[in-house]
């Protein structure tokens, strides 16, 4: 395969690249399949306007021509393939039928012209492409047999039949421009009709948000396979050095040994404390064990202002969702015990109409900015991947609000 | 003493179960997940089980509720859970699943003051109720609104939360840095103004309430 991503990009691009490419050929396959393609279609067409037309009056007739918007339907999908060879990368499957059995004037109108027009213009440029060049081209060989007369032109000589060969070649990579941009100009005009522009977009869109909560997801499950990890490695390690530590407290006798033991057994225990504040801040296990109201009832027990909790939530939320808004108040309440200067703060948390809608209240001095510290940035970041909403309103004076809007789906 | 150890880990395993030996109890088993504690649980009749909360296949709290398994079978065994962080959440199971006292919930890091872990399974195995200090001082931070609770003074809280974490009256008067007969007093306080559970201990009753909230 060539570098360019289809024919268009081809033909406009580098004359050598191009046609040392395979577009010159692909689009040659286009065209030239679309001879009997088209043909074949315009003889069911022909035959089924003529038995549908002749017996009309039995009614049966009526059912002969209300197989055309089928026949147009297969049409339809046969040139979604086929486009391939000059747009790939675009996905050939059928949208799903809208409203099955009506007529779909965009895959009948390009069975029509598939019928009448584009055969008969391509059938036109390749015997085109078979004679021209192909004369030229074998000038040297020909003229020393007979003499050859081409369109006025007579090649008697040797020298001249080199010419027209060199004339051939020319006219062999215009021919190959014009392939091209003819197969470019129907499948443009195909996929205009089949796959119209915005069918494309909004297919795009899809399939960028499938990737992103994709890729939403698996940052979740990477980040609990660390918390995992720190967990039942580091922390069973730490614990066991303390275990040791302890027994040989045990076991020494008063002295410079049992207090350095004392010692590195304090620095043993800080360090797992600060490894248990850092697996929280990772991936809280209650997220994990307990759900979202543990959680949280868990960040408010650790909290230095009384929070006030209405946590209406039922069952377990999708994990990414759970952790999106565990880490929404916990960074909210952070946010309000350092900046706000808040007596309490609330925290209302519900689910309503497949969404998830939790909000963080203090009665502190309000004029929280958005843009400062990069916390808030980070929440958006994040619920803007699972096409969430982060609102704040916060007055100078207070109070403030932020609230959190997540789709469950 | 009897004591089956359930842990993951097997450096921990082994380290509980070196500390428990050179203590002088008896361990009888030392497995490594719930299924086979309480395959050695019903089998040997430990007096105590000193069990992880997490523990394979699913790493949540097979620890916790095994133990509550084993305590609707067996209401004698005592049980002592470790957890390697602290979850008030699992505060409120644990008293729903194992009514009664010879329950402790402790931080694995506790294991390691060796001294104050073997005085914490002697208590728990003599019927008494220890909960690890740090949850019972997140327990103290969210109750102060409303609640039985509201209606003791500080020092009462105070007083309570030692209860809680399994102190002697001695052992709570040289925390507070006051005389046993003080301590005394402030037990009886709460004692009257807790609504408790007159059919059980008031000890006993009054700590549950107290981390129940």
């Amino acid at each position: 395969m060539s570098r360019f991503p289809d024919a268009w990009t081809a033909v406009r691009g580098r004359p050598t690249r191009f046609l040392l490419s395979a577009w010159p050929w692909r689009a040659l396959a286009y065209v030239a399949s679309t001879v009997p393609i088209g043909l074949a279609w315009l003889i069911l067409l022909l035959v089924m306007l003529a038995v549908g037309g002749a017996t009309v009056i039995v009614v049966a007739g009526l059912f002969v021509l209300a197989g055309i918007p089928v026949l147009a339907r297969l049409a339809a999908a046969s040139e979604r393939r086929r486009l391939r060879l000059i747009f790939p990368g675009r996905p050939a499957h059928q949208p799903p039928d809208p409203q099955p059995g009506r007529v779909s004037w965009p895959e009948t109108g390009v069975t029509v012209l598939l019928a009448t027009v584009f055969w008969l213009v391509d059938a036109a440029l390749l015997l085109l492409l078979l004679t021209v060049p192909g004369a030229l081209l074998l000038a040297p060989v020909l003229v020393r047999r007979d003499r050859l007369d081409l369109a006025g032109w007579r090649v008697d000589t040797s020298g001249e039949a080199w010419m027209a060969a060199g004339a051939g070649l020319v006219a062999l990579i215009l021919l190959a421009y014009a392939i091209t941009v003819l197969a470019c100009g129907q499948a443009a005009l195909v996929r205009h009709l089949l796959d119209p522009p915005e069918a494309r977009l909004a297919e795009a869109v899809q399939q960028l948000r499938r990737s992103r909560s994709g890729l939403v997801d698996a940052f979740e499950t990477e980040r609990r396979r660390i918390e995992r990890d720190l967990h039942d490695g580091v922390q069973q390690r730490l614990v066991a050095l303390t275990m040791t530590l302890g027994s040989a407290e045990l076991d020494l006798p008063d002295g410079p040994g049992l207090d350095l033991v004392r010692e590195a057994h304090q620095q043993a225990e800080q360090a797992l404390a600060d490894l248990r504040t850092t697996i929280r801040g990772i991936h809280p296990q209650v997220l994990t064990d307990h759900g979202l109201a543990a959680a949280v009832h868990e960040i408010a027990g650790r909290f230095p202002v009384p929070v006030h909790l209405d946590l209406a939530l039922h069952g377990r939320l999708p994990p990414a969702i759970e952790a999106a808004a565990y880490f929404f108040i916990s960074e909210n309440l952070t946010n309000v015990a350092r900046h706000a200067g808040a007596r309490s703060a609330q925290v209302h948390a519900w689910t309503e109409e497949h969404a998830l809608i939790v909000s963080v209240v203090d009665d502190g001095s309000g004029g929280a900015d958005p843009q400062a510290g990069t916390g808030l940035a980070g929440l958006r970041a994040r619920l803007d991947a699972l096409d969430g909403e982060l609102h704040i309103a916060s007055p100078a004076g207070g109070p403030t609000q932020v609230r959190m809007t997540c789709p469950i789906n | 003493m009897r004591i089956v150890v359930a842990e993951d880990a097997a450096l921990l395993r082994e380290g509980l179960v070196r500390i428990l030996e050179r203590a002088g109890h008896d361990v009888v088993a030392a497995v490594a997940d719930a299924k086979e504690l309480l395959t050695y649980a019903g089998n040997v009749r430990p007096d105590l089980v000193v069990t992880d909360i997490r523990m394979p296949p699913t790493h949540t709290d097979e620890g916790l509720r095994a133990a509550a398994t084993i305590r609707a079978a067996h209401p004698g065994v005592a049980i002592m859970l470790l957890s390697a962080y602290v979850a008030d959440a699992y505060v409120g199971e644990l008293l729903e699943s194992t009514p009664g006292g010879g329950i402790g919930y402790l931080l694995k890091d506790r294991v390691g003051h060796v001294r104050d872990f073997l005085d914490s399974i002697d208590r728990v195995a003599a019927g008494g109720t220890v909960i690890d200090a740090e949850v019972v001082r997140h327990l103290v931070g969210r109750r102060h609104a409303d609640g039985p609770l509201a209606a003791l003074t500080d020092r009462e809280r105070e007083v309570l939360a030692l209860m809680a974490e399994g102190h002697t009256n001695n052992g709570i008067a040289g925390e507070l840095f006051v005389s046993e007969a003080a301590v005394r007093k402030h037990i009886g306080n709460i004692f009257a103004k807790l609504p408790l559970d007159p059919a059980s201990d008031r000890r006993v009753s009054a700590v549950l309430t107290y981390l129940r909230g």
